[in-house]
């Protein structure tokens, strides 16, 4: 327990030590709602059910993060921790492999929560953006959300060969997933085709599940979602335990 | 003396190499044993498969009375470890990682002491990545004795640090065996072996073709002393040979290298070189040491 709560913190200062990835989680987001913000304001739209584009872009980009940590951040780490001999290193303890993940998965859901803050704060104090759910329902969908992603994100870091090549896999997942999943842009405004392309990607079910439950939706009205992101979390997870090398 | 540490007909394969080939010896609690042998000998996969990061393919192991396969986390609460390669987060500090580590075991050494004895008190804010390799390689230290461990092994600790760093290393090493640790090593530098541990074992192709104190190593070649000298004015007949210290002499140009395994083969031979008003210039005499008996047993010199 002692040894869980201390490589946390010492894996937050390593976290927040790190130019690149502080950009990704903490500031990618906001500076997406700046950036489109300006293009198409916050207007309620029938497109979007009487919201604007920038209300429903605050789980959307919520979703994005997490993917963008599971997906691109977490096998980088994973595997370039791996490639040092770090984990290796850590591997000499009596320290417990679950342990490690443990520490992992938790330093990189309060980075998360921290993006999702710091996210919803510009989108408040530059367009008033709505919220009609309930605070721990929306946390509860981050970590389901988060749990599914970043399973991923170790199940390529354990299949693939290097750091390198885990950062290609992770870039040619997650991009093609940030644009047909809602995550990055509304699927309202894309075609017919698209939709159904995003009926196979996971992260679509965490922008749904988030933007559900962020304007006062009940679990019981997504257990479609729900279903899905427990499904990829223990199939990874299963993965990743046959899968996942320390050096 | 009470092995701490027994391997029988330890043997381990990889694909079609076999890197360990059936060895069997025992450590004894509070000495500096040494493993000795060229890259490739299989030093480190001993080393790995005791601490329990391989597993063996055949034979039996104990540490403390524990098999490294079955009871790997009781053993490693007891033990420190320097790899021969790891590293940490470039951007982990010095005093941030003796602090996680502690907090891995529960038996725990003062990071600040240790700190103190590796002399990196100065760079405890340091980043991991701005350490020079001396620097690092005492992190590795401070690290393996963070659980203040019974028994530390240290895997080719001194490898591409340069001689003043390497010299310090062993003091370090004989540091923590005064402490009462036992010191399991491997290097590939025979002065080193020599110089540092009580028991040597001498590895080669998997196998142990030798093990002993390293003076009774060299002992059991029978390998002669040697006096080596030139001489600038040319070589008249020396008539050293007639000494009773002397077994031979070669000369080949103004350089004569005199053979002897007596006591008391320097002062004879310089004695004479006196009387009989010789000039001799760069005299030096040369022992012999592990390196020959390396070179007698397996026919091979060791290369760096």
């Amino acid at each position: 327990m002692r040894g869980l709560i201390r490589l946390t913190i010492t894996n937050l200062k390593l976290y927040i030590r790190e130019p690149v990835s502080v950009f990704f989680t903490l500031a990618f987001a906001p500076l997406l709602v700046v950036l489109f913000g300006a293009m198409y304001g916050n207007d309620p739209s029938p497109l979007f059910g009487g919201y604007g584009s920038m209300d429903i872009s605050m789980p959307a980009y919520t979703a994005l993060i997490l993917g963008s940590v599971g997906i691109l951040g977490i096998p980088i780490q994973v595997g370039s921790l791996r490639e040092q001999g770090v984990l290796r290193r850590y591997r000499t303890t009596p320290m417990n492999p679950l342990t490690y993940i443990t520490a992992d998965v938790i330093t990189n859901l309060i980075m998360t929560l921290l993006g999702m803050i710091l996210l919803v704060l510009v989108g408040w104090l530059l367009y008033s953006v709505q919220f009609e759910g309930q605070v721990l329902k929306v946390i509860g969908a981050l970590i389901l959300g988060g749990l599914s992603m970043f399973s991923f994100g170790y199940l390529i870091a354990g299949l693939a060969p290097g750091a390198r090549a885990a950062q290609v896999i992770g870039m040619v997942i997650f991009y093609p997933m940030m644009f047909l999943s809602g995550a990055g842009i509304p699927l309202e405004i894309m075609p017919e085709t698209v939709r159904k392309i995003s009926d196979f990607l996971p992260l679509t079910y965490v922008v749904k599940l988030l933007r559900g439950l962020w304007f006062g939706g009940s679990w019981g009205e997504h257990l479609l979602e729900v279903a899905v992101l427990v499904g990829v979390l223990v199939l990874c997870g299963a993965l990743t335990a046959r899968f996942f090398r320390w050096e | 003396m009470t092995s701490i540490i027994k391997v029988q007909d330890l043997r381990k394969t990889y694909d079609d190499v076999v890197a360990v080939d059936g060895i069997s010896f025992e450590v004894a609690e509070g000495e500096i044993f040494g493993m000795v042998g060229p890259n490739g000998a299989g030093k480190t996969t001993t080393i790995e498969c005791i601490e329990g990061l391989r597993n063996a393919d055949s034979g039996q192991m104990s540490i403390f009375d524990l098999d490294p396969q079955h009871d790997r986390s009781r053993i490693a609460e007891r033990i420190g470890i320097q790899l021969q390669q790891s590293a940490l987060p470039a951007r982990i500090r010095v005093s941030e990682a003796l602090v996680l580590f502690a907090s891995f075991y529960q038996r725990q050494a003062d990071p600040q002491e240790l700190l103190k004895r590796l002399g990196l008190t100065e760079k405890r804010s340091s980043a991991y990545a701005k350490l020079s390799g001396g620097q690092k390689q005492r992190l590795f230290i401070a690290l393996a004795l963070i659980n203040s461990p019974e028994v530390v092994f240290l895997d080719e600790l001194t490898t591409g640090l340069d001689p003043q760093a390497r010299r310090a290393m062993w003091d370090l090493v004989r540091d923590i065996r005064e402490q009462g640790r036992t010191v399991f090593l491997t290097t590939h530098y025979m002065e080193e072996a020599e110089r540092l541990c009580d028991r040597v074992a001498i590895l080669d192709h998997g196998r142990i073709v030798a093990l002993d104190t390293p003076e009774a190593l060299i002992r059991s070649l029978g390998v002669e002393s040697r006096l080596v000298f030139t001489l600038p004015n040319g070589s008249d007949d020396l008539s050293l040979q007639d000494l009773p210290q002397v077994s031979r002499v070669e000369t080949s140009g103004d350089r004569v290298v005199v053979y002897g395994s007596k006591e008391g083969l320097a002062s004879a031979v310089l004695n004479a070189l006196e009387d009989a008003g010789i000039d001799f210039q760069d005299l030096r005499t040369e022992q012999p040491n592990l390196e020959d008996v390396f070179l007698a047993l397996t026919g091979r010199e060791m290369r760096e």
